[in-house]
């Protein structure tokens, strides 16, 4: 080695090894943190496209933001924080090892003279006997004492708390330690194969048994973290690692089987534990072990950690009632479902793919007023911490799905089986939304006095048949004139409007009547128009209804204030049916409820590593903190002492216990 | 001459008969409640109860003042308790419960009591009036007592309104927030004792004022004061170990920040001869950065341990995760400043004071804009 790579080589270690170096690496890797916590890590990479499109997508993934904490750079700092940690070691071990062991019994009493932290006193004292009561008193404080005889006198060389330097060695080989434990549980091996085209990431979406050789990984791969949901009833021998935009199969030794999950639910409707009975079996097939587990209660079996991660629909079995919107027909028919699954729905002009994706057994809803009550200051100051949540209500099951049109365009619909009563009526609630990041719109479709529905679907189905207008129409005129006026002028002019108003709502709902009236009518009358033709088309409809009946075979209807109100309720849910998007309106009749719960399995062979890094991480920061390393000389001539003192650092603790020692000095000397 | 010397006898010889009957208490009281309500313990929760009692022994022995503040507390709560005889209604009906010491009157009045010691000690630090910064001293302690009240009491009403709904008030912001307000007052009482310097408590108050400010915000926009159950990844005894851990670490850093920013003050020349000598400010400052470091790195390992059994795995780099360890780095980061030669003073103080704002949005920013963050327009 030349002197000039020599120099290198030594500027290298030191500035690897200086504080400040360590300073701005600790700053950097701080900072760096921050970065993977206002970007939301290990989203799906379409999601990342739709937010920052095409170009800073390809960037930000280059620069490895979608999982920083893996990333190449991030690694990077991390290993010098390693190296730098353990080069600093490496340097200070000499040093510190010695200064633990060594008394400084050397220091001539020049330099004690130029101790910043000196002091003085005479004495009539022999300097051994004023060395023995010294040496009494510096132990009573702790200190370890060398007495040391010199020709004229007597040093004593005395020191305290040296762990402070062992504290340095734990806390700092603790780093390096926690470094390598989480190392031996990343990924690095799996990168290395994946670098070297060993394995390589599966991005389809196809059956776990489909997934090829290359994308899985075997039962003996030290280190994983996956997931897997398993539906009651089944069982998986495999889980999923999820790797920038695919997955990974872990191969498990094992299989898990689902018996049942649990939910409890608080009073208030919480929940309040999530519980998995678990069976699991060998390869072989036999069972070996059966257990459950919960929210931080893991089982660990072979080596895996099995962790009670999430919960979802297995496939819940359905008995539906589909309405078909399109035809005015007034009579479902019935379709068989689970979620997960997917059906094809023909109608007549075109087909659609019904997807189930979730069912939802509890649905806890805020059906107080819109807001709290507002708390008076009395009322939180002497207040109950009890809460008040009467408004919370559980609302019964629902179920979502979407509905694919020939084009591949999907809507979402998520409908509550049960009716849910606002203000004072009960509804039946339909929710539809076009991309999952809006929220739900409801559509409410208002239940007769039997609690059914059929009676809105009867009307709708007479409203929309265009042939049974004129019926509707001249049952209206009738109710609406005094006999005298029948068959006249005004008779007719207004079963004219009549069908008028009928043919439009029929073909767009009050959509199309404010069409036409923003059209047709000046803006100044418009009010007054549009209060005319509605109060025209509930008096229709009212007539509708009866036809309806009618048609159904059942007794005509009293006008009363209900049937007002399911009226104007109807006319505005088949208002709504124009722009609900679907041809169909699918009722919850039936269900047979199937969970499945998501496991975390674990194999982290680093954890303890990191445990033994933890632990002598505390007891190294405690004893750096809290042990002060200090020393003490006393240089005792016949008639004289002086008292020196030092410490790495000068805080004010220091300074009292020189202070302290001085005046002990000059009581020992007399 | 050994007592002239000032020589330290050993710990159990210095103790007292009132050290030895706290002691005496402390133990009674936690084996009385170990056999009251030992049915809804865990192992791990007995450990913790039973490792508790020479803890908070020796604590007291420690540090003096605790031993009463520990009796007061502990009497009245049972007052307080006594007061309820398992009905929950009592607390609108009872005097002392609707007006003192049920679990909201509590910590209300704690509110108010720390908010008039902020204006003693602010009174006493402008009018150089040692009395009226004892008097800041004295409501800081009733607001202390106060506040340990309140939870304790929070503590049993929770059992009331259910058995399975009761739990150790430290789950939600409303509770750790008065857990902060708590620990940081006690931890400033100690220094302020230690260094016979009262001024420094002008500032220290102002970080519990804020505090109570968030927590009357709180409870009034929010009714965050109500009691809620635990949700399923709560409900475990790490909680016990974690949540204080890290309340320490928060309060002392607070403590540091306030105490940097009246260093940078003083340093100035503002008050600088009303304030203790910047040494003196430099010096506790350090004290709060180190006890905080200390407690901030057990309570992130705890951390790391619980969510090895709740997640799946020690660390997951989930958003709270990391800002504690960001936290951590800092403070890391300002024990090495401080170890380099030419660094120390405003440097030093003014990386305290920044701390802070690190700390704070580890603590509720974290909670407020991340868990929920959907957008990310803001990078
Ligand atoms: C996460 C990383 C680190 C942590 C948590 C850590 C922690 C600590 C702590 C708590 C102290 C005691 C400070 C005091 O007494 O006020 C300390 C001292 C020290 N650290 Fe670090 N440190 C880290 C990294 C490093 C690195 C990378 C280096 C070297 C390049 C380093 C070098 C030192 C030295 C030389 C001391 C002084 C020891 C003494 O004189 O007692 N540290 N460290």
């Amino acid at each position: 080695m030349n002197a000039t790579s020599a120099s290198f080589g030594k500027s290298v270690f030191e500035l690897l090894s200086s504080m400040r170096f360590a300073i701005s690496l600790l700053s950097i890797l701080a900072v760096a943190s921050i970065i993977g916590t206002v970007l939301k890590q290990s989203e799906p990479y379409s999601s990342y496209m739709i937010q920052f499109g095409p170009f800073w997508f390809e960037v930000f993934g280059k620069l490895g933001l979608y999982d920083v904490y893996h990333a190449g750079w991030f690694l990077v700092i991390l290993t010098f924080l390693v190296i730098s940690t353990s080069v600093c070691i490496t340097r200070n071990a000499p040093n510190f090892t010695r200064e633990m062991k060594s008394f400084r019994e050397h220091v001539s009493e020049q330099s004690l003279n130029a101790f910043k932290h000196k002091h003085e006193a005479a004495t009539s004292l022999a300097p051994e006997m004023l060395a023995t009561h010294a040496q009494h008193y510096l132990e009573g404080q702790g200190y370890k004492v060398r007495n040391l005889p010199r020709e004229d006198g007597v040093l004593l060389a005395a020191k305290a708390g040296s762990w402070n330097r062992l504290g340095y060695f734990l806390a700092h080989s603790a780093i390096v330690i926690i470094c390598i434990g989480g190392l031996m549980d990343g990924n690095l091996v799996f990168k290395v194969q994946q670098a070297m085209g060993i394995k390589k990431i599966e991005t389809r979406d196809i059956p776990q048994s489909e997934v090829p050789a290359i994308s899985r990984l075997s039962p003996s791969n030290p280190s994983f973290r996956g997931s897997v949901q398993i539906p009651e009833g089944s069982s998986a021998n495999v889980a999923f690692l999820n790797v920038a935009d695919g997955y990974l199969v872990q191969d498990l030794p094992f299989t898990v089987a689902l018996k049942q999950f649990r939910i409890e639910h608080y009073t208030t409707g919480q929940p309040k534990s999530f519980e998995s009975d678990l069976e699991i079996f060998d390869l072989s097939g036999k069972k070996v072990r059966e257990a459950t587990i919960a929210v931080n209660h893991p089982l660990i079996h072979d080596g895996i950690a099995i962790y009670q991660a999430s919960f979802a629909d297995g496939g819940t079995r359905m008995s539906l009632h589909g309405w078909n919107l399109f035809a005015p027909t007034a009579t479902p028919f019935p379709i068989k479902g689970a979620v997960h699954q997917s059906t094809t729905l023909s109608s007549g002009a075109a087909d659609y793919t019904l997807e189930f994706i979730d069912f939802r057994p509890f649905n806890i809803e805020n059906m107080g007023e819109d807001a709290e009550a507002p708390r008076d200051t009395m009322s939180v100051l002497g207040g109950s911490p009890v809460s008040d949540k009467k408004h919370l209500r559980n609302v019964g099951p629902s179920f979502q799905y979407k509905l694919r049109d020939a084009r591949g365009q999907a809507r979402e619909f998520s409908n509550y089986m049960l009716p849910l009563e606002l203000e004072g009526r009960w509804y039946l609630m339909s929710g539809v939304r076009d991309t999952p990041n809006e929220a739900f719109r409801y559509l409410r479709i208002p239940l007769d006095a039997d609690g059914n529905i059929d009676s809105f679907m009867r009307l709708r189905a007479v409203l929309l048949n265009t042939a049974l207008h004129p019926e509707i129409a001249s049952r209206f005129a009738r109710q609406a004139l005094p006999k005298a006026s029948w068959e006249t002028d005004l008779e007719n002019q207004l079963k004219l409007s009549a069908s008028q108003v009928l043919k439009m709502f029929a073909e767009g709902g009050f959509q199309s009547l404010g069409a036409y009236i923003e059209k047709n009518v000046p803006a100044s009358d418009s009010e007054k128009a549009a209060s005319t033709y509605l109060r025209i088309l509930e008096l229709a409809a009212v007539e509708a209804m009866q036809i309806a009946h009618q048609q159904a075979g059942l007794p005509a209807l009293k006008p009363d204030d209900a049937l007002g109100w399911l009226i104007r309720d109807s006319l505005n849910s088949i208002s709504d049916l124009f722009v609900y998007g679907a041809p169909i309106y699918l009722q919850l009749m039936e269900y047979d409820e199937v969970k499945a719960s998501g496991l975390q399995l674990t194999r982290s062979p680093g954890q303890n590593v990191v445990y033994l890094g933890s632990l002598l991480l505390t007891l190294g920061v405690f004893f750096m903190l809290y042990v002060r390393e200090r020393r003490v000389w006393l240089r005792i001539k016949p008639g004289h002492a002086l008292l020196a003192m030092s410490s790495a650092k000068h805080t004010v603790d220091f300074e009292k216990e020189f202070a302290q020692h001085a005046q002990a000095l000059n009581t020992l000397v007399k | 001459m050994e007592l002239a010397l000032n020589q330290p006898a050993p710990l159990w010889k210095r103790l007292t008969w009132f050290d030895w009957l706290f002691a005496a208490i402390v133990a009674g009281g936690g084996l009385f409640a170990l056999s009251q309500f030992g049915d809804y313990m865990d192992i791990y929760e007995k450990a913790i109860l039973l490792a508790a009692i020479p803890a908070l022994a020796i604590f007291g022995w420690f540090w003096k003042p605790f031993r009463p503040l520990f009796l007061a507390v502990g009497a009245i709560s049972l007052f307080a308790l006594s007061q309820y005889g398992g009905n929950l209604a009592r607390m609108e009906e009872a005097f002392f419960l609707k007006y003192l010491i049920s679990s909201q009157a509590a910590i209300m009045w704690m509110c108010a009591l720390f908010g008039l010691a902020t204006l003693a000690y602010w009174g006493g630090l402008i009018a150089r009036s040692g009395f009226v910064l004892s008097t800041g001293s004295a409501l800081t302690w009733a607001a202390v007592t106060l506040g340990w009240i309140g939870l304790m009491v929070r503590w049993y009403e929770s059992y009331l309104i259910g058995t399975d709904v009761g739990h150790i008030p430290v789950s939600n912001l409303y509770e750790v927030f008065v857990l902060f307000c708590l620990i940081t007052a006690m931890m400033y009482l100690y220094y302020e004792a230690q260094y016979q310097a009262r001024q420094m408590g002008a500032f220290v108050l102002l970080v519990i004022s804020a505090a109570v400010g968030f927590i009357l915000w709180y409870t009034f926009d929010r009714g965050a004061h109500e009691i809620q159950p635990l949700v399923p990844a709560l409900k475990s005894w790490w909680m016990k170990l974690h949540v204080p851990a890290n309340f320490v670490g928060y309060g002392a850093f607070s403590i540091a920040a306030m105490l940097g920013a009246a260093y940078l003050l003083a340093a100035r020349g503002f008050l600088a001869d009303r304030l203790p000598k910047l040494e003196v400010i430099d010096d506790v400052m350090y004290k709060a950065i180190a006890i905080g470091f200390a407690f901030f790195t057990i309570a992130t390992i705890l951390g790391a341990m619980w969510a090895a059994e709740a997640w799946g795995g020690y660390w997951s780099w989930d958003p709270k995760e990391t800002w504690a360890l960001i936290v951590w780095l800092n403070y890391a980061a300002w024990l090495h400043i401080r170890l380099v030669k030419g660094l120390r003073g405003p440097m030093l103080a003014w990386w305290a004071v920044v701390g802070l704002f690190v700390t704070t949005f580890a603590f509720i920013g974290v909670n407020m804009f991340l868990s929920g963050l959907h957008s990310y327009g803001e990078l």
